[in-house]
């Protein structure tokens, strides 16, 4: 009878839904690594002629001086942007985005804002983003559309000049690379902060359910 | 051939961190290897234990070699890099080097020649006078340094494809390779399709003066389709290469191609 049992319990179970299929949670983390490694390899590169009055401290930049961060840098970037264009397509041919980050209204992410400042905010679904997500999750897409396009701008402002001109200039699109890069880690704090206090959508990001 | 070793062996600390990269305290080899083996995650990307320093090296140094070939397909030699009117220079243009100014070359005009070797007709070497002889031009663009900083400058000069046609250069050949006169002696490799792009010149004048020292006095390469460490200054002598010889930066890890 136990054997009987311990048989019948896969098929009569019904399996848990799948929240983030397979293509989503590799992406993901393919793109999280690529991340990583551009950003603190985008700091050291910053450091060697900064912007601004401020310059990143070298125990979280990677590659230890401007040359090695550059070939961190430049050997990242096929991650990210053969991942991102990946993700970009299948999240358009498989309708994700138009299902999970559409419709978008100014009256639903002021409400699904005002729930989640008190608190009040569900997340029993969560197949279902609410509208502060969708708003994040789409504005974080744009932003690494752009912050591809203003790096490509500045890594080839002779060849892909027609990129350039879409900023203004070069150093216009130096500015705009790094507020992407400041908009992704400010998108980082609270998206890391929420995946802590949400256990269960990091579980959900790891093995799909 | 004696090439550098890759990234910063053999190049003095004290130099390099004067240089460009003055935000470090302790440069030293390993640490851009430190810097790297930290990251835990990186097994993931190289696939190989990131305790062993030499592999990740190794793959940066693959994927840099990739990226040379990507940009050369890239390269379109008709790609003119823009051009600004004289209002847009950039005053004063920054002096950039790995050493101060006051250890930059002193070149006497008048027993310095440009040497020419390697796979060329005419090997005879020029004088400062014979070179100002030859027709020049005026380019107004912007410089853009590796470490991000950009100026527009406007230098006058002999367009490098002209001469190497004067002097009867084997354009089949893969690099022209600059030696120059900074300390340490700077050199740099250019490959022969930037060598003959329409704008890539041999510059005698900066805002319509002699250069002055600070820019490379008697002769610069100009090349306003690749960063501003591919454009040697005090250059002494050119040779027309099917050899990669390296070059200062470049064998210290800054891409070789580097084009703009």
């Amino acid at each position: 009878m136990s054997s009987l049992a311990a048989t019948d319990a896969p098929a009569t179970a019904s399996p848990a839904k799948v929240i983030q299929p397979a293509w989503v949670r590799v992406m993901h983390w393919i793109n999280a690594l690529a991340m990583i490694l551009m950003i603190m390899s985008g700091w050291q590169i910053y450091n060697a002629s900064p912007l601004f009055n401020f310059s990143f401290s070298r125990n979280i930049t990677l590659g230890g001086w401007l040359g090695g961060a550059l070939l961190w840098h430049f050997a990242a970037m096929w991650l990210l942007m053969i991942n991102g264009l990946a993700y970009l397509i299948t999240g358009f041919a498989t309708g994700r985005f138009r299902k999970k980050l559409l419709p978008i209204t100014p009256s639903g992410v002021l409400h699904d804002v005002k729930a989640a400042l008190t608190f009040k905010l569900g997340h029993d679904d969560l197949t279902v983003y609410n509208y502060v997500q969708r708003l994040l999750y789409a504005g974080i897409i744009v932003v690494g559309v752009l912050i591809v396009l203003s790096g490509l701008s500045i890594w080839k402002p002779v060849q892909l000049y027609y990129l350039v001109m879409l900023f203004g200039d070069y150093p216009t699109a130096r500015y705009v690379h790094f507020f992407c890069m400041a908009a992704i880690c400010a998108f980082l704090v609270v998206h890391v902060a929420l995946a802590l206090l949400v256990p269960k959508s990091l579980r959900a990001m790891i093995i799909g359910r | 051939m004696a090439k550098r070793s890759f990234l910063i062996s053999g190049v003095d600390k004290r130099l390099l961190i004067r240089d460009s990269l003055k935000v470090m305290p302790d440069l030293t080899r390993r640490r851009f290897i430190t810097g790297g083996a930290s990251l835990g995650a990186l097994s993931l990307l190289t696939g190989c234990d990131v305790v062993d320093s030499s592999s990740a090296e190794e793959m940066l140094k693959t994927v840099s070699k990739f990226n040379d070939a990507v940009q050369a397909f890239i390269f379109n030699p008709d790609a003119l890099a823009p051009t600004f009117p004289e209002s847009a220079i950039t005053k004063p243009f920054p002096f950039n080097a790995y050493y101060d100014l006051d250890e930059a070359p002193e070149v006497d005009g008048k027993d310095w020649k440009l040497e020419v070797r390697g796979l060329v007709d005419n090997k005879k070497s020029w004088t400062l006078d014979e070179l100002y002889q030859l027709p020049q031009v005026t380019q107004i663009t912007r410089h853009i340094c590796v470490e991000g900083w950009s100026a527009i400058g406007s230098w006058t000069g002999t367009p490098l494809r002209d001469f190497l046609k004067l002097i009867g250069a084997d354009t089949r050949a893969k690099y022209v390779w600059f030696q120059c006169a900074d300390k340490d002696g700077y050199n740099s490799p250019l490959d022969m399709r930037s060598a003959l792009h329409p704008q890539t010149q041999m510059t005698f004048k900066y805002a319509n003066e002699i250069l002055p020292r600070a820019y490379g006095y008697p002769m610069k390469i100009r090349v306003p389709t690749k960063l501003g460490f591919k454009s040697p200054k005090y250059v002494v002598s050119m040779e027309v290469t099917n050899e990669y010889k390296g070059g200062y930066w470049e064998d210290q890890g800054y891409n070789s191609f580097s084009g703009s």
